[in-house]
């Protein structure tokens, strides 16, 4: 099997250069039988990728220790669960999962598109057969995953070497979160390939009109989505599990990964300008040509560790391979564009400071800004030692000090944003539609001071989150009330009808409400406390409204590990309420590999987060720490309300069912093509 | 022409204004990376400024006192003692021969004194024989006491 998985890996490889210099030929010859061979190769490439991964896979599952990375990263006791994660564990399989990730998309793209868009296709077929030829590479030569164990025999020569057991998986990684976290992230990482593609391709092609960012818009969004709910599943994974108190460290891998969704969402955002009213299409471009960078860049400093530890960047193998990639990218980016750019002319101006263009203008330069000040705080490392010689970090104070007032700016631009009008909005229907908001938000943030909630970023946030959440009830209600009045259906029903008969716009503002949620979420740490305590059984400590006793402590083996548990009593205002079991475990096979089980009590106010810090070394009396984080739950709330806003969003519009009055409903069955006269053209066409 | 202008000054208002903020961040927040030579050799006001340093965990050199532990830190044969006083456990990667970076401030007496401390082990993932090299999970090998 790890022939077989590494044969097909070099084949595809074969494949997927066949697909990039026989779709250059394609495009010069526009001979119809080398575009159908050329991307049929590239739909071959992709399967071949998948056998090899599944291979990998089954060598994992039968416990073949004669391989070096099923060795590394499993054992016997590994539960199936994890086996199928131990795939990404580690270097190889991780760039060997890109790969395959990548396949699942360029596949869909040239199955879709195959009879579409023929002018198009053959660029698009080159540029991801360009990408997979990279990742290939790496694969096959540089951090080639089916490598087999070896050990000199008596003689000095190399002879295959089998272990009895494995390694095992990463402590760390043995959670459940760790298994749909990567997969999430990299489907991010690897989907904005395909926007990049079509971005590429349309300029090389000089493809006419708007039609590269409809046809991308669902793949951006798909993309967009796994990004999301990646960072949001990491951060979740960091909570639960390093024990920390925290989700987000401002670390350079979870940096690399928010600075392709910030351009991305940029991009989702500014795309509309183009489609609207013509503008901004070189700077489209560029977002997507730059997002996709950020993306080959987030995998580098994910995989190489070049910023986090000291001196890796000589240690790392695939760095320069890296380096060299993301400059070819550049160069081709430069080219395309130099030798095209008179094809992206804009078609109009920038009429009023308070319009949705500049709305959309100063969110784009807001997503900028905040992409080069955590691009610039990651890399500031590397960059100070080059210039000064000197190796200099920044660290949490530097984020938060530029992206707290960035996030609230863009907070406030989601509430305003989709209210004001194309060109130029009056003073009338500024008051219209903003009275209310202000006065909801500003209540909000006068009560929740009053209650104790003292801190101006987050009361910020408050008047913020209660202003745009009433702008957005305030459409879904309004649109709402004229469904309803038309059709005498109750208004849920009317707000649901309403959604999808302008998916896009109402997907859109369902992501909004979830980026509200987690903007509460966000705010709540301004009020986080902990304590840490040696205790005694029967020892109590005290924290909020919250009272800890440590009960017992108890010894639990389990297949894999075994766990030192602390038994703790949660009073809250003296009355009980629950038991924690905070735990530290201890993997097998190795004294070194310790894991913290973090118990959580979460509620929507507060979450009571209490890690087993170990025992004190001097009186061997049990270590915790407790932490009150308030409002966290409302950032992973958030993050669902974002992702159903996305499928929304993706969902096609429903024709209105509704017909006129006085015309017989038979007539408009009788004729699905006809355009529908739907009464939701009255409503105002907004952000959609 | 006059609008253009009045974009411009908005965009340079908000870019100015970040990167004032940008700046006071860095002042705070930045660190000079040594190695434990380096760090040795620096003499005058260098000797301030927030540091992290790597290296290895000596063996048994962990001790545990009230409020602190010291260990000393081991590197290209150079050793350097360090205490680290945060208030945040130790990560469960912290043990003998494991891999550290620290980050605080010297001390008078020429010793480190630690704020943070993070552990990567080393040995676990290591080659098998014949085998690879080490390698790190996605973006975790490293345990963070604190942040």
């Amino acid at each position: 099997m790890d022939v077989f998985g590494s044969f097909s890996l070099l084949l595809a490889l074969v494949c997927a250069v066949y697909a990039f210099v026989g779709g250059i030929f394609a495009i010069k010859t526009r001979h119809p039988l080398l575009v159908k061979s050329t991307r049929q190769s590239g739909m071959a490439a992709c399967v071949l990728i998948f056998i090899s991964t599944i291979s990998l896979e089954y060598l994992f599952f039968t416990d073949n220790f004669s391989m070096a990375y099923v060795v590394s990263h499993s054992n016997r006791d590994l539960s199936t669960f994890y086996k199928v994660a131990a795939l990404w564990a580690g270097q190889e399989g991780s760039l060997l999962f890109w790969s395959t990730l990548l396949s699942v998309y360029v596949l869909s793209v040239l199955i879709a598109y195959r009879n579409k868009n023929g002018e198009l296709m053959p660029y698009v077929g080159v540029v991801l057969a360009g990408v997979q030829i990279f990742f290939l590479t790496l694969n096959n030569f540089v951090e080639n995953p089916f490598k087999t164990l070896a050990a000199m025999n008596a003689s000095g020569a190399l002879e295959p070497f089998t272990r009895m057991d494995g390694n095992g998986l990463n402590p760390l990684l043995q959670y459940p979160e760790m298994v749909i976290h990567p997969p999430n992230l990299y489907s991010g990482y690897t989907g904005f390939t395909i926007p990049f593609a079509f971005a590429l391709a349309a300029l090389l092609a000089r493809y006419p009109g708007e039609k590269w960012i409809h046809l991308t818009r669902k793949w951006t969004m798909i993309a967009w989505c796994f990004q999301s709910l990646g960072i949001l599943l990491g951060a979740h994974w960091a909570y639960a599990v390093l024990g920390w108190g925290g989700y987000w460290g401002w670390d350079p891998v979870e940096n690399a990964s928010l600075l392709p969704w910030l351009t991305g969402t940029a991009f989702l955002h500014s795309v509309m300008m183009q489609e609207k009213r013509g503008m901004m299409k070189v700077w489209n471009v560029w977002l997507v040509f730059c997002t996709f960078l950020l993306c080959i860049l987030g995998t580098f400093l994910t995989r190489s560790g070049v910023v986090s530890s000291v001196h890796a960047f000589a240690n790392s193998q695939i760095g320069p391979w890296f380096v060299g990639f993301i400059c070819v990218i550049i160069v081709v980016c430069f080219v395309a564009y130099f030798k095209n750019r008179d094809y992206l002319a804009s078609e109009n101006q920038l009429d009023s400071m308070v319009s949705r263009e500049s709305s959309f203008l100063f969110n784009n330069l807001l997503f900028l800004v905040a992409c080069i000040a955590v691009l610039s705080g990651t890399l500031f490392p590397v960059f100070s030692e080059w210039f000064t010689s000197e190796r200099i970090s920044v660290g949490a104070p530097f984020f938060n000090k530029v992206m707290i007032p960035i996030g609230l700016a863009l907070l406030f631009l989601t509430g305003v944003g989709p209210l004001l009008a194309w060109r130029k909005t009056s003073l009338d229907s500024l008051k219209r539609n903003f009275g209310w908001p202000v006065v909801v938000g500003a209540l909000t943030a006068v009560v929740l001071f009053a209650v104790g909630y003292r801190d101006v970023y987050s009361d910020i946030c408050f008047f913020l989150c209660a202003f745009v959440f009433w702008t957005i009830a305030m459409e879904f209600y309004r649109g709402a009330k004229v469904i309803a009045a038309r059709t005498g259906m109750g208004l849920t029903m009317a707000a649901h009808e309403l959604s999808m008969r302008n998916t896009r716009r109402y997907g859109g503002y369902v992501v909004h409400f979830g980026m509200v949620l987690v903007f509460i979420g966000l705010a709540g740490v301004a009020f986080n406390k902990d304590v840490q305590k040696s205790m005694n059984l029967g020892d109590s400590m005290k924290l909020g409204q919250y009272t800890l006793i440590l009960q017992s402590a108890d010894t639990k083996v389990e297949k894999n590990y075994t766990a030192q548990r602390m038994i703790v009593e949660v009073l809250k205002d003296n009355k009980q309420l629950m038991m924690l079991y905070p735990e530290k475990r201890q993997f097998q096979g190795n004294e070194q590999a310790a894991g913290t089980m973090v118990a959580i009590y979460s509620t929507l106010r507060e979450d009571l987060y209490v890690v087993y810090a170990g025992m004190d070394p001097d009186t061997n009396v049990p270590v915790i720490h407790a932490f009150l984080n308030p409002l966290v739950k409302w950032i992973w709330l958030g993050g669902v309300w974002v992702v159903m806003g996305t499928l929304l969003a993706l969902m096609p519009n429903r024709r209105a069912a509704l017909v006129l009055a006085g015309v017989p409903q038979a007539e408009t069955v009788a004729a699905p093509g006809a355009p529908a006269l739907t009464p939701t053209a009255t409503l105002r066409e907004g952000h959609d | 022409m006059q609008r253009r202008a009045k974009f411009g000054v908005g965009i340079g208002v908000i870019v100015v204004a970040l990167a004032f903020l940008a700046w006071m961040g860095y002042g705070e927040s930045k660190t000079y990376y040594h190695t434990i030579a380096e760090y040795q050799a620096l003499t005058g006001s260098a000797r301030n400024h927030r540091m992290r340093l790597a290296g290895t965990v000596a063996s048994g050199s962990i001790r545990h006192t009230s409020g602190r532990v010291n260990f000393v830190l081991e590197e290209q044969g150079k050793s350097l003692a360090v205490s680290y006083v945060g208030s945040d456990p130790l990560p469960d990667t912290f043990v003998d021969k494991s891999q550290a970076l620290v980050e605080g401030r010297p001390a008078a007496d020429g010793s480190f004194v630690a704020e943070h401390v993070q552990a990567k082990c080393a040995s676990k993932y290591e080659a098998a024989p014949g085998g690879d090299k080490p390698a790190s999970a996605p973006g975790a090998a490293t345990q963070q006491s604190s942040m």
